[in-house]
């Protein structure tokens, strides 16, 4: 075992990297739930944007149009889950379940034919003499583009529901369906778009494991990183800059164990493998005790009579 | 414009009859799929629905109808009780890999000793491995009241890794030439789930399917504790005021949940799968979730459901060999069902109203 081999600086990059496609997927579930949607279909809409992204980049040789496509599955595949909680009454726990167990059968439906390609490799941003300061370089600048703005998606995500008043509509609508649409608000409306919202965020994070991060497509391959996603926001209590830390706090598990493999330390892989999913597991429990913050009309069924 | 009006009461004819419905939307959506995909829509139907059961090779499927429907009923009528309550358990995957595992081990430290007693004993290792995994969310929540579903899932790909681990390390063959899996219990007799009646793939697991459902069936209908179970699915108030702890009906759910899961784990390592390897799991936990709704999470509609659905999985094989249909075809009709269930769903509680709205 050789531990000086973990440079310290490459892992904080490469947890950034790591930690990406999960803060994308949370923050869009983030909104779905802050409009008082509980949306367990992450994991399907991701894997079905990680596809849909990688067709399209292999396809059109654009990594962009790519990262587009992703967004634009992603959100058409949440509309299936919008119109059967919103239009039809479902359950939302059910309907959920069925969009993820429908994404990962859709999902590798569309990849037969995608396997062992490789796809265009999405460009790093490489400021000449920044990207070459010692340390701070690595971390700050020579990140591809979707690091950035998966961070501006934070920020703006919570400068939207702190500042705007279409943000305090949609907090509204998750914590009183009943006290909004009283008001005049379209309840289902706004639903349905933070649910599409959603959607086209968990394309993106899943199109960002197939098109960055691994770079490939495998059936089943974001391995869950949907519900952790899910796990994130309660970690977060539903606060975007939470998302942020709680998922730089993952990417930190993950990208430690993979290192913590590649130096051969002596407990099996298969136990560093588990690693991520038990430390979900801790932090879940640890929140757990914080119950205030969950939207108070979160999961429940709107139905206007008049 | 088409409006929604609440039914005074939930219609029990449209109840019942919503699963035939959904079956028939998917039939028609999957034809459409399968013509996408360059097949004849009939034929592709005709492969899947009636040619296991009637077809020229049936004799060969109509066993493996009861093989892959036992798993499939047994793990969701544990879920059906659980979902019914308001309780999620969605992690039977995971809970079924635990049954295999300490099952097969339980049934591997006797080996090569031969006894009437290992083999009960390996169900008693695989219902408690089931039991001790669904007990992980079930404790979190009754104590922390962390969220079952999330953690419920998690376990599933810890569960995956410990499968790993088990068919390269501590249940690997001695005598398997460096290959990962374990011994062959299908060649270990005392610790085999051979077939009751040969040639019927009725075995061990095919029973206690049947006895779940009868077990399901009579504390629902007769027992108090099903009762508890329903009043709290159906009234969540009325259940906290006639003084229903959820604590123990939480546990209960989950427990027997990840009991039935970890038997049915046990009775396919030992028998039709023979050895637990990496790839042991092939998705009836989740599987078992639509089956579970599919039957209107009532033991007898999970019966048929469970036999359906297993159609499914014998009629995509068949498809996949004779008509080069992908497997994946079978998994994205499987979503569909339950998609299509959920939207006609509404009917039961709800009425179309066509026409303008009336002024309230």
């Amino acid at each position: 075992m050789d531990l000086s081999s973990i440079d310290p600086v490459l892992l904080i990059a490469s947890l950034m990297v790591a930690a990406t496609a999960v803060m994308i997927a949370a923050i869009g579930e983030l909104i779905a739930e802050r409009a008082g949607v509980l949306n367990l279909g992450v994991e399907g809409m991701m894997i079905t944007g990680a596809i849909c992204g990688f067709a399209m980049a292999v396809q059109t040789g654009s990594p962009t149009i790519g990262f587009l496509a992703a967004a634009a599955g992603g959100a058409l595949l949440s509309l299936l889950f919008a119109f059967l909680t919103q239009v039809a009454l479902a359950n939302q726990v059910a309907s959920g379940l069925a969009l993820t167990l429908f994404g990962l059968g859709l999902s590798s439906l569309l990849g037969q034919d995608y396997q062992g390609i490789k796809p265009p490799s999405t460009p790093r941003i490489d400021i000449p003499v920044l990207t070459d300061l010692p340390a701070v370089g690595r971390i700050v600048f020579g990140h591809d583009l979707m690091v950035y703005f998966g961070l501006a998606l934070v920020a703006a995500t919570w400068a939207f529901l702190k500042y705007t008043r279409a943000g305090l509509v949609l907090r509204s609508v998750g914590e009183n369906h009943d006290a909004a649409h009283a008001l005049g608000y379209k309840v289902v409306r706004i639903r349905v778009m933070a649910i599409a919202f959603g959607g086209a965020c968990a394309g993106l994070g899943g199109a960002y494991i197939s098109l960055v991060r691994v770079p490939q497509w495998t059936e089943g391959m974001t391995a869950g990183i949907g519900w952790i996603a899910l796990a994130l926001v309660v970690f977060a209590s539903w606060k975007p800059w939470r998302v942020l830390l709680g998922a730089y706090l993952f990417g930190g598990v993950t990208v430690l164990q993979l290192n913590l493999q590649a130096a051969g330390i002596a407990i099996p892989v298969e136990y560093l493998s588990m690693s991520p999913y038990i430390i979900t597991i801790v932090v879940l429990v640890i929140m757990s005790a914080d119950k205030s913050r969950a939207p108070a009309s979160l999961g429940r069924i709107f139905h206007a009579t008049h | 414009m088409v409006t929604l009006e609440k039914r005074p009461q939930p219609s029990r004819i449209v109840a019942w009859s919503t699963p035939f419905m959904a079956v028939l939307a998917t039939m028609i959506a999957g034809g459409l799929l399968f013509a996408a995909l360059g097949e004849d829509p009939l034929v592709a139907i005709r492969t899947i629905f009636w040619d296991p059961l009637f077809g020229q090779h049936a004799f060969f499927y109509r066993p493996q109808l009861l093989v892959k429907g036992a798993p499939l009923i047994l793990i969701a009528i544990g879920l059906s009780l659980g979902f019914r309550a308001g309780i999620w358990n969605i992690g039977a995957e995971g809970q079924y890999i635990l049954g295999a595992i300490c099952g097969a081990g339980m049934g591997l430290a006797f080996y090569p000793a031969e006894g009437w007693f290992i083999f009960p004993l390996m169900v008693m290792a695989g219902a408690l491995g089931g039991l001790v995994w669904a007990m992980i969310p079930g404790l979190l929540k009754v104590r922390f009241g962390t969220n079952e579903i999330l953690v419920s899932l998690m376990l599933v790909y810890v569960a995956e890794q410990l499968l790993a681990s088990m068919s390269l390390g501590l249940l690997k063959n001695p005598q398997g030439f460096g290959f990962p899996g374990s011994r062959n219990l299908q060649q270990y007799p005392s610790a085999h789930n051979a077939e009751l009646i040969a040639g019927t793939g009725m075995h061990w697991g095919v029973a206690a399917a049947l006895i779940a459902v009868i077990f399901a069936y009579v504390l629902l209908t007769r027992h108090q504790l099903g009762y508890h179970i329903r009043l709290t699915g159906e009234a969540p108030r009325a259940a906290k005021f006639a003084g229903i702890a959820p604590a123990r009906l939480v546990l209960f759910c989950l427990g027997i949940s990840g009991a039935f899961a970890g038997l049915a784990g046990m009775f396919e390592v030992s028998g039709p799968a023979g050895q637990v390897s990496i790839d042991f799991n092939t998705g009836y936990g989740f599987t078992a979730i639509i089956v579970a709704f599919l039957g209107r999470l009532h033991p007898v509609g999970i019966l048929l459901a469970g036999l359906l659905m297993a159609l499914t999985y014998i009629g995509g094989e068949i498809a996949q060999s004779s008509l080069g249909l992908p497997a994946a075809a079978i998994q994205m009709f499987q979503g569909m069902l339950l998609f299509f269930l959920l939207a006609v769903d509404v009917l039961t509680s709800y009425r179309l109203r066509f026409g303008k709205r009336e002024a309230a």
